[in-house]
């Protein structure tokens, strides 16, 4: 009995149906960790690219170190420290708040670099074009900028959402009851793992031939309607 | 004579160790049209990007009306602040050789952009006047369309309507006709030929159409290696050049144009 759902392990039919609610109420979890996670890891970009393109050098160069570092060093331990250290300076986070910035954090690297190759393929020209306008730079950015990067980098941030779907089940080891949590808690009660974590080990291949199809289908649909993806 | 709108004093520009502007000297009236000619590589575009802060320069003193382009008590030449190389701006605009429309915006939110957020103009002023220029332009049907849609011509139209919805009082136009097909390059200078009527716009034109150029501007300069080596009326520069240079150079383009 899990979330007032019982087993029924009569057959593996059986058993799959009457745990698939069970694992339902897990892939939300996942779902809002890998949503949350990635809107966070977009701000966070963002953010990292354009302190990279500071005009002060310390500020600039601060940014791409602590980018590279972030990029180095694995999500689990990220996820750890942020989960076992942190406390002990008082710094107490809920565990899927947790996961949501450990995931963030790790994939603010790659958006960064996302960003970069963005604001690098704006041609000169429109920066120049928008300062004798005498456009401020936040002007520059939010209206000129941004909106011509985003077609230019929509399909690899898809790509970077479809893999931080798939590192979610990481959280699971700081406590987030999420689906792969889920599986494995009612293996511990029934004894039986084959079927929970075939389920999840297929719920993920689905989900992220869905995103794909999703993106595909953008990337034909955008164009049509007047967004170049160059 | 009035005082210069623009003064160039001893300017120097270098890119690492070629030196593009020698101790250069210019100075231009309010409201007159000026042209610069000369050879590739002169300087002719480094004049015109330092005119609109797009580019610094290491010695001398550039002012403009009554502001400098070095911060008052700044170290040298453009360590202006940024809100000291706004105020610049608010007086300059610029005409792109190629065009430089942004490429995501129809043709009125080009023009309406940077009035709305740079003069604070409210944006039902900001379109009446975009569409006034439209007008002159001759490309008022075309306000919902996007630059990817227009011909070369009809794109630098817009950059121009674009620059004169800032209302500035001297207007750059870096070889404005340059990139276009010649059969639209007329359309373009049409339009310049339009504004130059206008009496209180400056203008400085970097061109090689020696034949508009005679006809609209007021003096023509000629350069070469970072320097005006000659300069004067159209009539004067065209029909009778004094320095071998300039005979030589305007020599090579008209033939070329026949
Ligand atoms: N960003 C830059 N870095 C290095 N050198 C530059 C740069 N911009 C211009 N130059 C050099 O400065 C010199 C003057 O260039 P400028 O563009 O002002 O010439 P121009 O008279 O406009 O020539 P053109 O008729 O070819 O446009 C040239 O030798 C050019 O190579
Ligand atoms: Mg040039």
């Amino acid at each position: 009995m899990m979330y007032g759902f019982t087993y029924d392990t009569s057959s593996r039919l059986a058993y799959a149906l009457s745990i698939l609610p069970i694992l339902g109420i897990g892939l939300i979890v996942t779902l809002e960790a890998a949503v949350a996670g990635f809107v966070f890891a977009l701000v966070l970009g963002l953010a990292w690219s354009l302190l990279r393109r500071s005009r002060i050098r310390a500020v600039s160069w601060g940014a791409a170190c602590i980018v590279e570092f972030i990029r180095d060093t694995p999500l689990l331990i990220q996820l750890f420290f942020l989960y076992y250290v942190l406390p002990d300076y008082g710094v107490i986070l809920p565990a899927f708040l947790t996961g949501v910035l450990a995931l963030g954090l790790q994939y603010s690297a790659y958006t960064s670099e996302v960003y970069r190759g963005g604001f690098d393929a704006v041609p000169r020209e429109q920066w120049e074009a928008a300062t004798a306008l005498n456009l401020s730079r936040f002007r520059i950015y939010r209206d000129i900028v941004i909106p011509q990067t985003i077609p230019r980098i929509a399909p690899a941030m898809g790509n970077y959402a479809v893999s931080m779907l798939k590192e979610t089940p990481v959280l699971s080891v700081v406590t987030v009851l999420d689906m792969l949590n889920l599986a494995n808690m009612i293996g511990d009660r029934t004894f039986e793992y084959l079927v929970p974590l075939s389920l999840v080990g297929l719920i993920f291949p689905i989900m992220t031939t869905l995103c794909s199809v999703g993106i595909h289908a953008l990337e034909r649909i955008l164009p049509k309607a007047g967004v170049a993806l160059r | 004579m009035n005082p210069p709108l623009i003064r160039f004093t001893d300017v120097n520009k270098r890119f690492g160790p070629l030196t593009v502007l020698d101790r250069f000297n210019f100075a231009v009236q309010p409201g007159e049209k000026v042209t610069l000619i000369g050879p590739s590589g002169s300087g002719k575009s480094t004049v015109l990007r330092i005119l609109m802060t797009l580019e610094p320069f290491q010695e001398g003193t550039l002012t403009l009306g009554d502001l400098s382009y070095h911060e008052p008590n700044g170290r040298g030449p453009f360590m202006a602040s940024d809100k000291h190389l706004r105020d610049l701006r608010k007086n300059v605009g610029m005409v792109f050789q190629s065009f430089n429309l942004f490429p995501h915006m129809s043709v009125l939110r080009n023009i309406v952009e940077a009035p709305i957020a740079v003069l604070d103009m409210r944006r039902d002023a900001a379109e009446a006047r975009a569409l006034e220029l439209l007008r002159l332009v001759g490309l008022l049907d075309k306000r919902d369309q996007f630059p990817s849609q227009l011909s070369g011509g009809q794109q630098q139209r817009v950059a121009i309507a674009r620059a004169m919805a800032m209302r500035p009082r001297v207007l750059l136009f870096d070889e404005p006709t340059s990139a276009l097909d010649p059969q639209l390059v007329g359309e373009v200078l049409g339009v310049i030929r339009t504004l130059a009527h206008e009496h209180d716009l400056t203008m400085l034109l970097v061109t090689h159409e020696m034949r508009f150029a005679r006809e609209i501007s007021d003096r023509v300069c000629f350069f070469a290696a970072g320097r005006i080596v000659e300069q004067g009326t159209p009539e004067r520069i065209f029909s009778s050049p004094e320095q071998p240079r300039t005979q030589e150079f305007l020599k090579s383009v008209l033939t070329g144009q026949g």
